[in-house]
């Protein structure tokens, strides 16, 4: 187990109380500690997130509450504008979640199944090779990261992002604590506490809940639907044969968004 | 040679102090906008660039059209464009200095900009874009001013000054390049993935700039003594005609692609620019106005007597300019956007302070070109007199 932040400005903090500093203080209170927090970082290094949604699974319940866990985390403001949308996961017919592959002829089944979609963290990701100032990037393990603090706010990413999976900070999203009709619509803002909020003229967007990886933990999207509807949601390292991630996409059918552009998604999609 | 910006006389400060006044409102409407956030702009999830970006792009092709009086001049020793080549350096002064302005007013977060040189990231165009704009700046800069100044003193400019000129002609190419792999290189915007976007931007540039300048022209020899020259201006009329020609058959080769083809996703934004798609049709009017401008153009253009006569011609640079604004500017970056990756429509029409701030930019790009234009003619005059 690492060493967190709120942890080390504890110790930090009482040390320095105590007279003592920096690195020293740590090594009398939590010795090891630090050496093993940096040395893993990423702690998911090696492995290559991937995701599995099971569209036969999805219902109402399992994509509300998914969502929900996943805003609600994140601190993902209900902004009540179609124009000013923040979303990191959200409910798509099959029509728009694959342009193209609909025909007047599909099963009703297909064309009134639901989708969840979210940023598909693809390998080859157009959003880090357009950012001027590599506010977005790739992690080793194949997470798109986005860094809300680097960011100048040139929308560039959303232009190049062919799966919409991006969201702009159009104003300042905490006036949601300020406004009544919004303070209404979000009750409790900030939802979780512990993780920040964003500023106005950002951009953001999923993050495959790299806090909770690194913790040995699940994304909460897949935590909240399996809680539901147990395997609607497989999520696990497409670089180990024996995951399980990859013995589902060797037994059952997937789709990926838009792979024709050769982004390579890793979120799939099982029919 | 600043000296000579400060005497004029009362219709130049009657300008200058208009101008003052709107670039006044732009800044208010600037400081709401960096208050509140682009969401007092009409951009959106789905149309996250707009009205500023669009002026950008048009104003990259109108600095980048400076070249097209070098070129001839420095090249060709096309002897009679020498009257005017620096009208078109200073034309692209103030025309960088507005894209520079109006990709600032369209950032999120103005106050960050240095990151895009404390992580510098060659991977990306928009840092090339700033290397291009910035440097294209520079380069007419150092030109401008050093080819006056040596006029002035009745001396050859330095021959170092040469090495600049050759090298700010290509250089005028790249910036529009770039602006255009911007666009060009993104997967899922079928209305800009086209190998000929840059191709396009070139001809739209040589045909829209040179109109703009041919204008200026002919004001310039209306309110002060100094005249361009008839024998330039009927040059410039031949260089509008051709780019022109070029930049109606570029977009026609893009309708042959998308409508023979009949793939879906290169229909669609046609579809929604002329005829509007899913009952979404607010840019078509706009767009048929610009097929309207662009056939008159073409039209005064093509035929001789219409094309030599000064008149008819300036009515023919207005059509390209209109034409032009609007195909590059709203179509190009509405369109692209549009159907957005969910192939569904998100209408997108600028605000009021949008406006205003994009009037704005202008107003300070126009002050620019006036003090510019006033320095260069009054040296004129005086070498003229």
């Amino acid at each position: 187990m690492g060493i967190d932040r709120r942890a080390f400005l504890k110790i930090a903090g009482l040390s320095t109380m105590l007279g003592l500093g920096g690195k020293a203080a740590l090594d009398v209170f939590a010795p090891g500690e630090v050496e093993a927090s940096t040395k893993g970082v990423p702690l998911t290094a090696g492995k290559r997130w991937a995701m599995g949604i099971d569209v036969r699974l999805l219902d109402d319940k399992v994509i509300s509450e998914a969502t929900a866990a996943c805003h609600r985390h994140h601190n993902v403001p209900d902004l009540a504008s179609a124009k000013e949308e923040i979303k990191w996961i959200w409910e798509e017919d099959y029509e728009h979640s694959f342009p193209g592959h609909q025909h007047e002829y599909v099963g009703d089944d297909i064309k009134h199944a639901k989708f969840l979609l979210l940023c598909n963290h693809c390998s080859n990701p157009p959003c880090c090779r357009v950012c001027p100032t590599k506010a977005t990037w790739q992690r080793p393990d194949g997470i798109v990261m986005m860094d809300p603090h680097r960011c100048i706010g040139c929308r560039f990413c959303m232009a190049a992002c062919p799966f919409g999976a991006r969201s702009f900070n159009w104003g300042d999203p905490r006036r949601v604590t300020r406004i009544p009709e919004l303070i209404a619509k979000n009750p409790g803002f900030p939802f979780n506490k512990d993780y920040p909020t964003r500023s106005k003229g950002v951009v953001e967007k999923c993050t495959f809940c790299v806090d909770l990886l690194e913790k040995g933990e699940q994304p909460l999207c897949v935590t909240a639907a399996n809680k539901i509807k147990k395997g609607s949601f497989t999520f696990g390292d497409l670089s180990d044969a024996e995951s399980s991630i990859r013995v589902l996409l060797r037994k059952r059918y997937s789709l990926r968004r838009k792979s024709e552009l050769g982004t390579n998604p890793n979120v799939f999609y099982l029919i | 040679m600043l000296d000579t910006v400060l005497k004029g006389k009362q219709g130049y400060w009657g300008w200058l102090i208009f101008l003052l006044a709107i670039m006044g409102a732009g800044l208010g409407c600037y400081l709401y906008q960096f208050q509140e956030g682009l969401r007092v702009t009409g951009m959106s999830r789905d149309v996250s660039w707009g009205f500023y970006i669009a002026q950008f792009t048009y104003l990259v092709g109108v600095a980048a059209s400076g070249v097209m009086v070098v070129l001839p001049y420095y090249l060709h020793d096309y002897k009679a464009f020498g009257r005017i080549t620096i009208l078109g350096e200073f034309l692209a002064i103030a025309a960088v200095t507005m894209c520079i302005l109006f990709i600032f007013v369209d950032l999120g977060n103005p106050v960050r900009i240095m990151n895009v040189l404390m992580y510098p990231t060659p991977n990306s165009i928009l840092f090339w874009d700033m290397i291009v704009l910035n440097g294209y700046l520079l380069l007419n800069l150092f030109i401008g001013w050093n080819v006056l100044s040596a006029e002035r003193k009745g001396i050859h400019y330095q021959s170092w000054v040469k090495v600049l000129i050759y090298i700010s002609i290509p250089w005028a190419f790249s910036i529009h390049t770039v602006t255009a792999f911007l666009y060009a290189g993104l997967p899922g915007r079928h209305y800009w993935l086209t190998a000929i976007l840059a191709a396009r931007f070139l001809a739209s540039a040589f045909c829209s700039g040179p109109a703009l300048l041919l204008l200026l022209c002919l004001i310039v020899r209306k309110v002060t003594k100094f005249d361009p020259g008839k024998e330039q201006i009927r040059t410039l009329g031949g260089i509008i005609t051709y780019a022109m020609l070029l930049n109606v058959f570029f977009f026609i080769l893009e309708l042959f692609t998308a409508f023979y083809s009949q793939i879906p996703g290169h229909m669609h934004t046609f579809e929604f620019l002329f005829s509007g798609l899913e009952g979404h049709g607010r840019l078509a009017p706009w767009m048929w106005t610009a097929g309207g401008f662009a056939f008159v153009a073409v039209l005064l253009l093509v035929i001789p007597a219409t094309r030599r006569k000064e008149d008819t011609l300036a009515i023919a640079c207005a059509a390209v300019i209109i034409s032009t604004w609007i195909d590059k500017g709203m179509g190009l970056v509405i369109g692209g956007f549009t159907p957005n990756p969910f192939e569904r429509v998100t209408e997108y029409w600028p605000t009021t302070p949008e406006i205003i701030i994009t009037l704005g930019v202008w107003a300070t790009g126009f002050f620019i070109l006036t003090v510019l234009y006033k320095m260069a003619v009054s040296v004129k005059e005086e070498v003229g007199a």
